[in-house]
């Protein structure tokens, strides 16, 4: 019984670190910018209403919802990674790989061209819906090309095909539409947390949790589901319902995530390989609330570099989880090689 | 077939619509063990994921535990039925316990968190198959052999009334396709389980197996006890055998004989005579066997790989006649081995035929070895 022991310190011990950890970045982001700030003024702005009146709306129009905003973004990408690769059983399944993320892209900047060219704004709930209808229809795609051929290497040849293409095509539809809002379009294409608004958090907020306390409560036949099809089934599970459901809630996550922040690249790939090695299992019931913290780390992590490296310049924040989250990719592609 | 716990009634199985085999009808008890057999390609998968509800059926009825197979929940079914099924999988991740707990499933709560009792379970399936040792195993990282007792321990803690087994000594050697069965057999007693599998092997098939459905094509072809369907010839004709031959006696294999005017005439009897008569066949000289006692195993051996093979009725001395019909063969040999070294009462003639040769001439070994050495 020690093992299990052990396991459960394991346990505690990654939560607390991946806890630890998002509280320190909150705070460094707080913390980090082109308006420095004493950490006595920070807390005065945060906890007791003061401050100075700059300084205060940085910190709470700007900052926070943009922290707030990579923590639930970050996190639903993750899970919505986890998600399609326990649906593929492909390890290097994502909603960025698998072209998920650049379907919503285009579907989401079609509509905003569209509105925009009647002088309307999309509100958050509408990018939603138009970020989702974007992942279905990539989404049914790559299920076609599964069906067909269901390889590893032809599932992500597909989903990569897929995402050049909805790329190539937002940026025609970009480059195009000619209007001052535009430009937002542009670093919005590219991946930023960016320009968040209270509002905008408020949305994402109800709309990741619901679909997270939906995923969780699945956790039962996902962790059947990881012994393949046939055996799943044998154990009483519908299969055909579990599959919709699978598909449904890994797109409103992924969609969530792009209506807001853009396509995010190799986060949905990196954080559930991360948080499956740092738990040493693969209980969906343990490895989906590590995915949203981790996800919700590495997202700080990099928005952190994405606006201070090169400040007042900012890097779209693909680039950054790009450069560390490919790493993570190629290894997991060595390894599984060298296993076979 | 004498059981009723499990039975089909006209089903027909296929893919897509299309029917494969039709009208089967397969009939189990509780504690008994059904296995199909029949060349590849035959339909035993269909069959099997066809009771095990992986595929829909195209026609019939399937019955378990006195109920239409269709109408049981998923819940239901699983806690009757379990599977231990031919394709690999894998795991990331997960220990041979973490496995063999997905069996639980059917008796857990909504999270799927294991209960003590569940615990217990885990552990007790996993000591049926003695796979203790391996509980914190990485799945991935055990033997062929310890990954199938690991599915069968799944399967066990699914407590269920029947498990469905797809080829489950296939990939296995020799040591641990008995370990297997044996635990396999030993769980049909204990837990008075039914069990329907399909076994490659079908000298491992004829004896652990209480019934035998032989699947070829369109129909079942055969079904019954071992002893009615284990025969020489039909297994010859079920498998479409044309080099080589089957010996269902034994459930020994034997080589394609080789054909011709025999070289070396064998004198054996007693089981000495089968290691030079495979010899013979794996050098390719074509030999004849005499004279040997109908109840001797050497003559089992021997009709399937010698060109003649001169026999007398069991307990009976060698008659003159037979004597005479040996002494003409060996006049044709160029040379003669006798693996025999004691001689009784019922082949003396046999001891004469020696004699014989060695006054015709002719070089009498003890083995082919010195033979050809």
């Amino acid at each position: 019984m020690d093992r299990t022991y052990s396991d459960r310190t394991r346990y505690v011990l990654a939560f607390t670190a991946l806890l630890a950890a998002g509280a320190v970045l909150i705070i460094w982001n707080v913390n980090a910018g082109s308006v420095n700030m004493t950490g006595r003024e920070i807390f005065e702005i945060l906890f007791l209403n003061g401050g100075e009146e700059t300084a205060r709306s940085i910190v709470w129009e700007i900052r926070l919802p943009r922290i707030l905003a990579g923590i639930i973004l970050g996190g639903a990408l993750s899970v919505s990674g986890f998600l399609l690769q326990t649906f593929f059983a492909n390890p290097i399944a994502g909603p960025f790989v698998l072209g998920i993320s650049s379907g919503s892209k285009l579907v989401v900047s079609l509509a905003m061209v569209f509105f925009l060219s009647r002088g309307m704004v999309l509100s958050s709930a509408e990018m939603i819906a138009a970020a989702f209808v974007g992942a279905m229809l990539s989404m049914g795609f790559v299920l076609l090309a599964s069906k067909k051929v269901n390889r590893m290497s032809m599932l992500v040849v597909s989903g990569t095909m897929i995402g050049y293409i909805c790329s190539a095509i937002t940026d025609f539809v970009v480059t195009f539409a000619d209007d001052s809002n535009i430009v937002n379009l542009h670093n919005w294409s590219l991946g930023s947390f960016s320009g968040m608004s209270w509002g905008n958090v408020q949305v994402m907020l109800v709309v990741v949790s619901i679909t997270l306390a939906a995923t969780f409560l699945m956790s039962k036949p996902i962790s059947a589901y990881q012994l393949g099809e046939a055996y799943v089934r044998s154990l009483g599970v519908n299969i055909r319902i579990f599959r919709i459901a699978l598909v449904l809630l890994s797109s409103i996550l992924s969609a969530c995530v792009t209506a807001f922040a853009g396509p995010i690249s190799f986060v949905g790939i990196a954080v559930p390989h991360l948080a499956k090695s740092l738990l040493h299992t693969s209980k969906p019931i343990l490895v989906m609330p590590a995915c949203f913290l981790g996800g919700a780390v590495f997202c700080l992590f990099c928005d952190l570099i994405a606006r201070t490296m090169f400040a007042p310049t900012e890097l779209s924040i693909s680039s950054v989880t790009a450069v560390f989250g490919a790493p993570v990719v190629i290894y997991i592609m060595i390894r599984r090689k060298k296993e076979q | 077939m004498s059981g009723n716990y499990f039975y089909t009634d006209k089903m027909t199985v296929g893919y897509n619509g299309h029917p494969l085999i039709r009208e089967i009808e397969i009939r189990i008890g509780r504690g008994e063990i059904l296995t199909l057999i029949g060349p590849n390609g035959g339909g035993k998968s269909t069959i099997l994921k066809s009771i095990t509800r992986q595929l829909s059926l195209i026609g019939g009825t399937v019955y378990i535990d006195n109920r239409e197979l269709q109408a049981l929940s998923g819940k239901e079914l699983s806690q009757k039925l379990a599977v231990v099924l031919t394709e690999r999988i894998r795991t990331e991740l997960m220990t041979c316990e973490e496995v063999v707990s997905t069996g639980r499933y059917p008796y857990t709560g909504h999270l799927g968190i294991l209960s003590e009792t569940d615990h217990e379970k885990v552990y007790e399936a996993m000591e049926l198959v003695h796979a203790l040792p391996l509980r914190n195993c990485d799945f991935n990282a055990v033997s062929d052999g310890q990954r199938q007792r690991i599915l069968l321990a799944r399967a066990i803690c699914q407590e269920p009334e029947m498990i469905v087994l797809d080829e489950p000594t296939s990939f296995l050697d020799i040591r641990h396709k008995l370990e297997l069965l044996t635990i396999l057999k030993k769980l049909v007693n204990q837990n008075r389980l039914a069990v329907v599998m399909s076994l490659h092997e079908l000298d491992l098939a004829q004896k652990i197996s209480d019934f035998v459905i032989c699947v070829k094509g369109e129909t079942i072809d055969k079904a019954g006890t071992p002893e009615e369907v284990f025969t020489s010839a039909y297994i010859t004709e079920l498998y479409g055998i044309t080099a080589g031959s089957y010996d269902a006696l034994f459930g020994s294999v034997e080589m394609e004989a080789e054909r011709g005017e025999p070289e070396v005439f064998v004198i054996g009897g007693n089981g000495s005579g089968i290691s030079q008569y495979r010899k013979l066949q794996r050098k390719r000289i074509p030999f004849a066997a005499g004279v040997l006692h109908k109840n001797d195993m050497d003559y089992e051996v021997a009709k399937t790989l010698a060109v003649r093979v001169v026999a007398e009725e069991p307990f009976e001395e060698i008659s003159e006649a037979h004597y005479r019909e040996a002494l003409e063969i060996m006049k044709q040999c160029r040379s003669i081995i006798c693996s025999v070294r004691e001689f009784g009462t019922m082949n003396a003639l046999n001891e004469k035929l020696v004699q014989e040769a060695v006054r015709m001439g002719k070089s009498v070994n003890r083995s082919i070895d010195i033979l050809h050495d």
